[in-house]
């Protein structure tokens, strides 16, 4: 006897009490249903329902987890020994930089899926619905929007939060208002801010090594430019990822591979993530217009930032991994296509404008998504006005 | 209650759940968001709008049937005003520290919600021992919430309750923080007192089957 019929033997003695969601959902995730609908009106068939749909978001994460996991050895080694740097490729991936990524990377995927999925299947014994798949993705953005060394009690209690608050609250899958990860990245910010920022976090080890004559430290290109200072890092470094950061925001080129495959699978919208690395594009743009006029000084301490280069604002810190992964939740998103230009374009200006001002932490596009979030139905509603007042015009002159 | 009749005993507890100023009619909300990162302050403000309305309630009764009603609501508020100002110098006297961090929410318990709410709706037509009744039970419901709340925001926030270290301490690493716990800093910002509220809502709604909605 097969898993499967197990399972569905399972299902069958539950049927009907307030645990069989959660065996269904275990069922549904692995196999296709036993039950098919045979009577009746008109059936729509089709193989991408919600749990391959985020099956295919997964996949194309799975490259920035990966890359991520060396990363975060080879950052801890290259902040010991700057040497490494000089050739990067042949002291990228080797097995002594995988480990640390495995040892410090896979707990926080494990515990950002079991207590998420915890708090999905206890909501659905409690309201008697089917486990929805939701939180499947952002289990998986989770761990790779956090610093390497986030303790994993911080980053248990941020995703109770953030799937309760929300997500459930509104009414579960479907249903939310702001994007569960980026509110979860949002609490952890805003309870636990030594974490999650400052030049000690995002690389392994430095936290401990504080005071002792072994300190090393890893500031952000951002935090960087921020305060001023040169970047040691060259462009190449950018584009490739090998550069201290969260987990698996680094590499622009691995994110724009998954944005590939999610447009290929029109899974996401090119419209959002073009219009955002354009609306990020114009604001850097415009900053550095104002550098050029002389407005803003060196001595000014938003100089460096705004003196960054416009499409070098496109290479760090977490803009492209918020335009291909997280602006583009079908769930919190524009649905419109005209408001999806207008949200994407947004979410990349404010993004750059937060980076810029913001004194406490140059990063911004969480902050960026989550507002726009929240503005995404007003931007639709508009957008569909304008739509029936046209059209609404046109029959007038017919009539007429 | 052998002290009050059934229908007097109601006032006092009706506003503590059924029909709570905070989580029911939703008053009073912004003095809830701005004092109570620290429990000792959410006290004294309880305290405070306990003094005021009990008082007012009762000041506004006796001279209800001599109020012209086109005037009423400056009546009210010169009422409401004279106790707000004998709190708030009685706080200076005596607690000045702690009438720092009140600041100016002292002053503005003249605009509570709650207080012109309940001139308005009760004491300006029922006897004075009635009204003096419904104003302390309506302040203790929003006093009880502001306790929750800030109960729970000082000691996720700061680890502390009423400026005693209960988790230890975050310096010398003692207690919980040993373990490496941290404070919660975001309990300390506004955002977390409302999201606070809202999960008292959330679970006063679902355990009372009388106030779930239809829709």
């Amino acid at each position: 006897m097969g898993l499967k019929q197990n399972l569905h033997n399972l299902k069958e003695k539950y049927k009907g009490t307030k645990m069989a969601p959660a065996f269904n959902a275990i069922h549904t995730f692995l196999y296709l249903p036993n039950e098919v609908t045979h009577k009746g009106g008109t059936h729509i068939k089709a193989a991408d329902d919600l749990k391959r749909t985020m099956n295919i978001v997964i996949m194309s994460l799975i490259p920035c987890l990966i890359f991520g996991m060396f990363n975060a050895g080879f950052q801890h080694y290259a902040a010991i020994d700057s040497s490494l740097r000089t050739d990067v490729l042949a002291n990228f991936f080797t097995m002594d930089n995988l480990w640390i990524g495995i040892v410090k990377i896979l707990p926080l995927v494990i515990v950002s899926y079991g207590i998420g999925l915890l708090v999905e299947f206890i909501f659905a014994v409690i309201k008697g619905h089917e486990v929805e798949e939701g939180y499947l993705v952002t289990g998986m953005l989770v761990p790779l929007i956090v610093p390497v060394d986030t303790p994993l009690w911080m980053l248990a209690v941020a995703v109770v939060f953030g799937v309760v608050i929300g997500k459930e609250v509104f009414g579960g899958t479907g249903m939310n208002i702001l994007n569960p990860a980026l509110t979860i990245r949002a609490f952890l910010f805003f309870a636990y801010p030594t974490w999650m920022s400052g030049d000690k976090v995002w690389v392994h080890d430095a936290v401990n090594r504080v005071g002792t004559p072994d300190a090393i430290s890893g500031e952000t290109i951002l935090g960087s430019y921020a305060q001023n200072q040169e970047v040691v890092y060259s462009n190449w470094d950018m584009f490739m990822g090998f550069i201290p950061g969260s987990v698996g925001e680094t590499s622009t080129l691995l994110i724009l591979l998954g944005a590939a495959f999610l447009i290929f699978t029109k899974i996401g919208s090119w419209r959002i993530i073009v219009s955002t690395f354009l609306g990020a594009a114009v604001m850097g743009f415009i900053f550095n217009q104002v550098v050029a006029a002389d407005i803003i000084t060196e001595s000014s301490k938003f100089y460096g930032l705004m003196n960054t280069v416009w499409w070098q604002h496109l290479l760090i810190g977490g803009l492209a991994f918020g335009a291909v992964f997280m602006a583009t939740d079908p769930v919190t998103a524009s649905q419109t296509n005209k408001g999806k230009w207008i949200y994407g374009f947004l979410i990349g200006f404010i993004s750059i404008m937060i980076r810029v001002f913001n004194p406490a932490y140059p990063e911004g596009v969480f902050l960026a998504i989550l507002l726009m979030n929240v503005f995404a139905p007003t931007i639709d509603h508009y957008v569909v006005q304008g739509n029936v007042k046209k059209r609404l015009k046109r029959t007038k002159v017919k009539t007429a | 209650m052998g002290l009050l009749s059934k229908k007097d005993a109601a006032l006092l507890t009706d506003p503590l759940a059924d029909n709570n100023p905070i989580t029911i009619q939703v008053l009073g909300i912004c003095s809830a968001l701005a004092i109570t990162a620290e429990l000792k302050a959410s006290i004294v403000m309880a305290v405070s709008v306990m003094f005021v309305l009990g008082l007012g309630n009762v000041v506004i009764s006796l001279m209800r049937n001599i109020i012209p009603s086109k005037i009423r609501i400056i009546v009210q508020l010169i009422v409401v005003a004279t106790l707000v100002i004998i709190v708030d110098l009685v706080l200076k006297a005596f607690q000045y520290e702690l009438s720092k961090t009140l600041s100016v929410f002292v002053g503005l318990i003249i605009t509570n919600c709650i207080i012109m709410g309940r001139f308005e709706a009760f004491a300006l037509g029922n006897k004075p021992w009635r009204s003096f009744l419904d104003g302390i039970g309506n302040a203790v419901g929003y006093g009880v919430i502001l306790i929750i709340v800030g109960f729970f925001r000082e000691l996720l926030g700061s680890g502390t309750l009423l400026g005693f270290k209960v988790l230890g301490d975050p310096i010398e690493k003692t207690g919980l923080y040993a373990i490496g716990y941290e404070n919660n800093g975001f309990m300390l910002l506004s955002p977390m007192a409302l999201i606070v509220v809202g999960i008292i809502i959330w679970i006063q709604r679902s355990k009372n089957k009388a106030l779930i909605e239809e829709n």
